[in-house]
């Protein structure tokens, strides 16, 4: 019978739900340690981390060019961010925020290649709603399947990314093939009218992404429309409950989703590619995910991941040309802040008692405030 | 050693969760052939107390004794080992296997043959009193026929304590009285059993010793035959408390809702509710009795408009509603109010603050895209100053709030919205003492107005002290609507088995 075994070694106990300045304080610490295993993973390889990360930062800033460069890889991070949180606060888990931002470009090049006849503005706003459109049809799919066959979202978005991928190939070398490209296929360059004019150097994308930035938070915020994504992404029930058309919801939520994603690929597309290439997404669609978690699903948060994660990429790529240490480092590096972030959701829960550690008792115990207003009730009885 | 005569002794237990202190030094003992109830409000720290036995958590501060030694229990498996056995509140049965493959499964060994396996669960049943049917599977038992099959699993395992969570609460009483029987046979054959509830006439009916927690503290262990309901209450809520329940005369009431031959089915095809018609009238509380899963869920969501019922009409003012969706309700102008069963999954937005919960039937009025949020905000101040809610703050998650703030808050918002019709289901399920009493008057105020008022409840004592009418259902059947204050608990107990009202009422008289 009784046999006498020990106290567990560890174990895995939940403790009080920490206030908002402690958690970001543990994520902040996440990204701390974060940069200093990245910086063992530089030091194992033979470089001295300082100087890396020294260079890192002084590469996107240490010239006007430079900055815009770090601002130009920041715009379709962001708005695919954007898009996906539109889709996370609905807790539909739209991973298809690439292929949504490649029908987009899609879309808007159709135009760009065969209406360029238009007026430059004219062109560039029917543009711009063809990208938002041809992400939205792309967001649709997966929710209207979703709600009339119950597939699973997750996988559905993620399978539409490379059909989408595949699809722009297919275009390349079929039907909108450059004739004048010798040798290997591609798409003709846009038309100038059909390019995003630059404003303080960066293409307009940039205008648009602040915009984006601002008409997300309203509308999350301060909508009914809004207020019905976060009533549904809780609980359907609740939804029901309270006369919330759900599927109409998920519908509309997925396309403006999707429609989001779809203009940053029209702004890929039109203001620093100026073509359609197969790398017009090139990841971001899944960066953006990254982001948007790390964001807390906060547009004005995601705008700041963004650009911090765009000085990754800027950083690492003049890394490479000052010490042919290869740009993959930088995907390494986010890999690694993402995983720390991750781990720390956990500790923002639990923590682990080790054994023999005995827990102080709170000073204010729970049972006391209960007491309390326990009596409040009895006076009012 | 004095020791050795004690089954279990708990000394001194603490656990912690977060900053909540589930137990604090709670002290427990029980010895071999007695039966100790555990009695708290809920919330108290019953059940975290018996999960640290049966090894489902483990303690942060305290030393558990079984047979005088102290053990470490990490496991359900340790527990096992120690023969401890634990009946939770859910069954923990594979729904297609027969009773005695359930019994024998995850026990260590060879599977026996059928025939060995089948007579040593038939022996177990004899020693103990119990009833089963080794062959018949789990899915085509009743509740109370599942419940024997987990006494069974885990005396089959040898175990010689057991404890039982709330094992009545989803019993008839007449079910009650068999399962105590059960439990007094085990006390004869030298068995420790702890029961956990918080209902005061089992405790008087079953136990030897009663132990009381109150707030995760133990408040002292008495014998049974040394006290009666008043003093269990005053120990388990802290004061004296009169526990009767008003119950103001219905003033010309007057049929609001008329339900005419109405079936629904479930999702799974299987009927919920069976050529059920029956009337709801202003002024006055219907009480809905029935074991739980007799179709009560679904009477009130086909009311809401939340099922489509597959037959017959719900009339309102001589409109037919069946069919009509929620918002279509709304958009009719009817003014119904439910307070569902489920009330952070259905009635709340768990993550949102009161100010946005209050806005969830609202926030399509007014125009423009936007949503208003200032009167909400004010409806929820006033209601937190009004029902004494005790919050954070009106934009903290009402998650974070405690079982009967959360009651508070639903019920506050459905009353301010003036219905005509209120459809409660089990608003005091959770709640402790006084909270359950709030919600009693609250429910009396509106039926002073004229409000029609469903109550699905599950304690008959509370159903036939504050209910006009009482509706009982069977398995989806109507088998009566009584006059609360003509009938007895024992004839609605008959009634929930599936006796129609008129033979029960002839038995009363006869």
């Amino acid at each position: 019978m009784g046999t006498a075994k020990k106290e567990p070694l560890l174990r895995v106990v939940k403790h009080a739900e920490l206030s908002t300045r402690q958690s970001i304080g543990l994520r902040v610490l996440a990204v701390v340690l974060a940069l200093a295993v990245g910086g063992l993973f530089i030091a194992l390889i033979g470089y001295n981390p300082f100087e890396i990360y020294a260079t890192i930062v002084s590469g996107c800033f240490r010239s006007p060019m430079a900055i815009q460069a770090t601002v130009k890889f920041c715009i379709p991070m962001c708005i695919s961010a954007l898009g996906v949180t539109l889709a996370f606060k609905m807790r539909f888990w739209n991973i298809g925020g690439e292929g949504q931002l490649i029908m987009g470009a899609v879309f808007a090049s159709f135009f760009a290649l065969f209406c360029s006849g238009m007026p430059h503005l004219l062109l560039l706003a029917v543009m711009f709603i063809a990208g938002f459109v041809g992400g939205g049809l792309w967001g649709l799919i997966p929710a209207a399947c979703r709600e009339k066959w119950g597939t699973n979202e997750t996988l559905f978005t993620l399978m539409l990314n490379y059909i989408a991928l595949y699809i722009v190939t297919f275009l390349r070398d079929g039907p909108w093939r450059d004739p004048e490209a010798a040798g290997f296929n591609k798409i003709a360059r846009f038309a100038p009218k059909a390019m995003l004019d630059k404003v303080f150097g960066v293409h307009a994308g940039w205008i648009v992404m602040l915009i984006l930035v601002v008409l997300v938070f309203l509308y999350l915020k301060k909508t009914k429309q809004g207020y019905e994504i976060g009533v549904v992404g809780e609980s359907r029930d609740t939804a029901r409950y309270a006369g919330i058309n759900v599927r109409r919801v998920v519908l509309r939520t997925m396309f403006l989703s999707g429609g989001i994603a779809g203009i940053g690929g029209m702004v890929q597309a039109t203001g620093s590619d100026i073509t359609l290439s197969a790398g017009v997404a090139g990841g971001v669609g899944f960066t953006g995910i990254i982001i948007a978690w790390l964001a807390q699903l906060n547009p004005f948060v995601a705008l700041i991941v963004s650009f911090a994660f765009s000085i990754l990429v800027k950083g690492s790529s003049v890394v490479q040309s000052a010490y042919g240490l290869s740009t993959d480092c930088a995907d390494i590096l986010q890999g690694i802040i993402l995983f720390f972030i991750m781990a720390m959701e956990f500790f923002i829960r639990y923590k682990l008692v080790f054994r023999g550690h005995r827990e102080k008792l709170p000073v204010k115990t729970a049972a006391d405030t209960d007491a309390a207003s326990g009596e409040k009730e009895a006076e009012e009885k | 050693m004095a020791e050795q005569e004690y089954a279990i002794r708990c000394d001194k237990i603490t656990k912690v969760f977060g900053s909540v202190v589930a137990n604090d030094q709670i002290d427990l003992d029980v010895r071999y052939g007695e039966i100790l109830a555990l009695l708290g409000e809920n919330g108290s720290g019953k059940t975290t107390l018996m999960n640290m036995i049966s090894g489902i958590y483990h303690p942060d501060g305290g030393t558990i004794y079984v047979d005088g030694r102290a053990a470490s229990i990490q496991s359900p498996l340790d527990a096992q080992n120690l023969g401890v056995g634990m009946i939770h509140q859910h069954f923990k049965l594979v729904n297609i296997f027969s009773a005695m493959e359930n019994i024998e499964l995850g026990t260590p060994g060879k599977k026996l043959p059928p025939k060995v396996l089948r007579r040593k669960v038939e022996d177990l049943c004899e020693k103990y009193g119990l009833e089963t049917d080794p062959d018949k599977p789990i899915h085509a038992m009743s509740v109370s026929e599942k419940q024997t099959v987990e006494i069974l699993k885990v005396l089959y395992r040898g175990a010689r304590i057991l404890i039982l969570d709330e094992p009545t609460a989803v019993l008839t009483p007449q079910e009650t009285d068999k399962l105590f029987a059960i439990l007094r046979q085990m006390r004869k054959a030298g068995c420790a059993v702890i029961i956990i509830t918080h209902k005061l006439n089992e405790v008087l009916s079953i136990s030897d010793r009663v132990t009381i927690l109150r707030k995760g503290k133990s408040y002292g262990t008495v014998n049974t035959a040394e006290v009666n309901v008043s003093k269990l209450t005053e120990l388990m809520v802290g004061r004296a408390v009169t526990l009767e329940i008003d119950r103001p005369k219905p003033e010309d009431p007057e049929d609001i809702l008329k339900l005419v031959d109405l079936t629904v089915r479930r999702k799974d095809g299987s009927v919920a509710l069976d050529d059920v018609s029956f009337s709801i009238r202003t002024g006055e509380i219907l009480g809905v009795a029935g074991v739980a899963g007799s179709g009560q869920k679904e009477l009130c969501e086909t009311i809401a408009g939340l099922i489509q019922p597959a037959q017959g009409a719900i009339l309102y003012k001589k409109e037919n509603l069946a069919g009509k969706t929620p918002r279509e309700l709304i958009e009719m102008g009817i003014s119904m109010s439910f307070v569902p069963e489920d009330r952070l999954g259905m009635g709340l937005v768990a993550g949102m603050g009161m100010t946005d919960n209050m806005l969830l039937k609202t926030y399509t009025q007014g125009k423009g895209p936007f949503v208003d949020r200032a009167p909400a905000r004010a409806m929820a101040e006033s209601l937190v100053e009004k029902l004494d809610i005790v919050t954070a703050g009106v934009e903290a998650p009402v998650r974070m709030m405690s079982g009967g703030n959360v009651q508070k808050v639903l019920l506050g918002r459905e009353i301010e919205s003036n219905p005509d019709l209120l459809i409660t289901a089990y608003p005091v399920r959770g709640l402790d003492i006084n909270s359950s009493y709030l919600v009693y008057d609250l429910l009396n105020e509106q039926k002073k107005k004229g409000v029609a008022v469903v109550y699905i409840g599950e304690d008959l004592d509370v159903l036939l002290q504050l209910c006009d009418r009482i509706l009982v259902l069977c398995h989806g059947k109507v088998t009566g609507v009584v006059d609360a204050a003509a009938v007895s608990k024992e004839q609605i107990g008959l009634m929930m088995t599936g006796e129609s009202a008129q033979e029960v009422m002839e038995y009363g008289n006869g």
